[in-house]
């Protein structure tokens, strides 16, 4: 399988703090992989630094070929990031239409982008109307509309109803099958089921990059939860190079 | 054609604030209104002053507004996302220009309708020169708007960037005290303001039937400031932030 994502020895600084310490992964393409950590572990950074808006300090970071970041890659990229980022005095399908736009696609494709999210019911309220859930699909739907082949979401699913996201995890899915490649993070470790691969990034350092049941099978537990852990205490606790930080164990 | 989705965008967000229409309608035909019944008997001060301010509202209006709409561009990330889109720094600049460019010329067009056929303001020149003038000073406005946004983290800090940028050129324009009374450094410093020129473009138009090459000249004085704002806006434009 080719590689869509390539990241070699990636150093992350925000602000004096680092937060990438020389991260190294290689991403299938076509594939959904799920990016878990705690909160401040490094997750969003590095999908920054993959969608190549992050300033890095040293390191690679490689998108279908070319460096992250390169004017050809944004025709070919989708964003979602964590806070939702739509304009908050448009309605839902006048968004969807803007960002659909800025691809060169039409109406057509942003109301489906929009349906795709279900958000068809509220197409014509503001955004800024609208409960948090809803409005992240908004901002998703926006991601999604020009069915990227790189599509990085942040935490896509965070407050949604399990019926939907049961139905997001599905739309992933149909998006990997046919030939986008998924990097998407989240707190959930039921999720983490349904990814291809998982990476999971504790104090800006990988612990695991492997399929859910090979992180599970070398934990030697059936729970990611549990998995997680034990993979976090192999690695001997207190983190070496955050020294003075507050440690998080993930919930 | 992204530049003009995007004029399009900015003026569909402008269109569901149905009360900030209302004021930038209403709010410059208001003071006009005032200024009128301020001035009421003497209409050679009222014409010195209305065909100034017909030219100073949409400047001032458009430089709050923008530097509040790109502050909240970059606050609720919609900057960073369009910076990952395949948008051109420029087609988000000029299509702000364009927006609200038209903005302008809605609320110069009632304003000046106002003055002219209310309020019955006397200038030698034709009434549409006053409007393209005025026109000329919103886009200004909203181009130092633009770069002013990028040095401001909080609304609080936007708003106060209007007295820091206008308000001086205000004061120095010539409109309290006529630019050749100033103190010499104070005029020097009145000749590099951009709305110097806009203001002198107006009164031309205000002592002369045809338009004058003073008038031209300073259009295009204007015109090359907000090319030079909108330049150094797009410097402050970053695709990749720490």
């Amino acid at each position: 399988m080719t590689s869509a994502i390539e990241v070699a020895d990636l150093v992350v600084h925000r602000g004096a703090r680092p937060v990438l310490h020389g991260l190294s992964c290689t991403i299938p393409e076509g594939s959904v992989t799920g990016l878990l950590g705690p909160s401040g572990s490094g997750k969003t950074t590095l999908m920054r630094a993959i969608v190549g808006v992050q300033v890095v300090r040293s390191g690679t970071v490689t998108v279908l070929g070319r460096p992250a970041g390169d004017a050809k890659l944004r025709s070919q990229i989708g964003y979602l990031t964590q806070a939702p980022s739509v304009y908050a005095d448009l309605t839902v399908r006048e968004n969807a239409r803007y960002f659909a736009a800025l691809y060169g696609l039409g109406q057509s494709e942003a109301d489906a982008a929009v349906r795709d999210v279900g958000l068809e019911q509220a197409g014509s309220q503001l955004v800024g109307n609208l409960s948090g859930g809803q409005r992240s699909r908004a901002s998703l739907a926006c991601a999604i509309v020009s069915k990227p082949k790189v599509l990085v979401l942040d935490e896509p699913t965070v407050g949604q109803d399990p019926v939907l996201r049961d139905e997001l995890w599905a739309q992933f899915r149909g998006l990997a099958e046919n030939g986008s490649t998924l990097v998407v993070s989240s707190h959930v470790m039921d999720e983490a089921n349904r990814c291809d691969r998982l990476l999971l990034i504790r104090e800006g350092s990988l612990i695991a990059d492997d399929t859910p049941a090979a992180v599970k099978a070398s934990a030697g537990t059936d729970d990611l939860d549990q998995a997680f852990l034990t993979l976090i205490r192999r690695q001997g606790v207190p983190a070496p190079r955050a020294a003075g930080e507050t440690s998080e164990v993930p919930s | 054609m992204i530049l003009l989705h995007t004029t399009g965008r900015i003026l569909r967000q402008l269109r569901h604030d149905r009360r900030t229409v209302a004021m930038l309608v209403a709010v410059p035909t208001l003071l006009l209104t005032l200024l009128y019944f301020m001035y009421d008997g003497q209409p050679g001060v009222f014409d010195h002053i209305a065909l100034i301010m017909l030219g100073v509202f949409p400047f001032i209006i458009m430089f709050l507004i923008t530097s509040i709409a790109m502050l909240r561009e970059r606050t609720t990330g919609t900057l960073e996302r369009l910076l990952t889109t395949p948008l051109r720094k420029t087609d988000l600049l000029f299509g702000y220009g364009l927006a609200f460019g038209v903005a302008a010329a809605v609320q110069a067009g009632f304003a000046s309708a106002l003055a002219y056929l209310v309020l019955d303001l006397d200038t030698q020149g034709a009434a549409g020169y006053v409007v393209m003038i005025a026109v000329a000073n919103a886009v200004l406005g909203m181009a130092l708007g633009l770069l002013a946004s990028a040095f401001a983290k909080t609304e609080f800090q936007a708003v106060q960037f209007m007295p820091v940028l206008a308000v001086p050129q205000l004061l120095l324009c010539g409109l309290f005290v006529p630019r050749d009374l100033m103190a010499g450094w104070l005029q020097a410093i009145s000749d590099v303001l951009p709305l110097t020129y806009a203001v002198e473009a107006l009164q031309e138009v205000g002592a002369h039937a045809e338009p004058t090459g003073t008038m031209w000249r300073d259009f295009a004085i204007v015109a090359g400031a907000v090319v030079v704002a909108l330049v150094a806006a797009a410097g402050t434009l970053r695709r990749r932030t720490p």
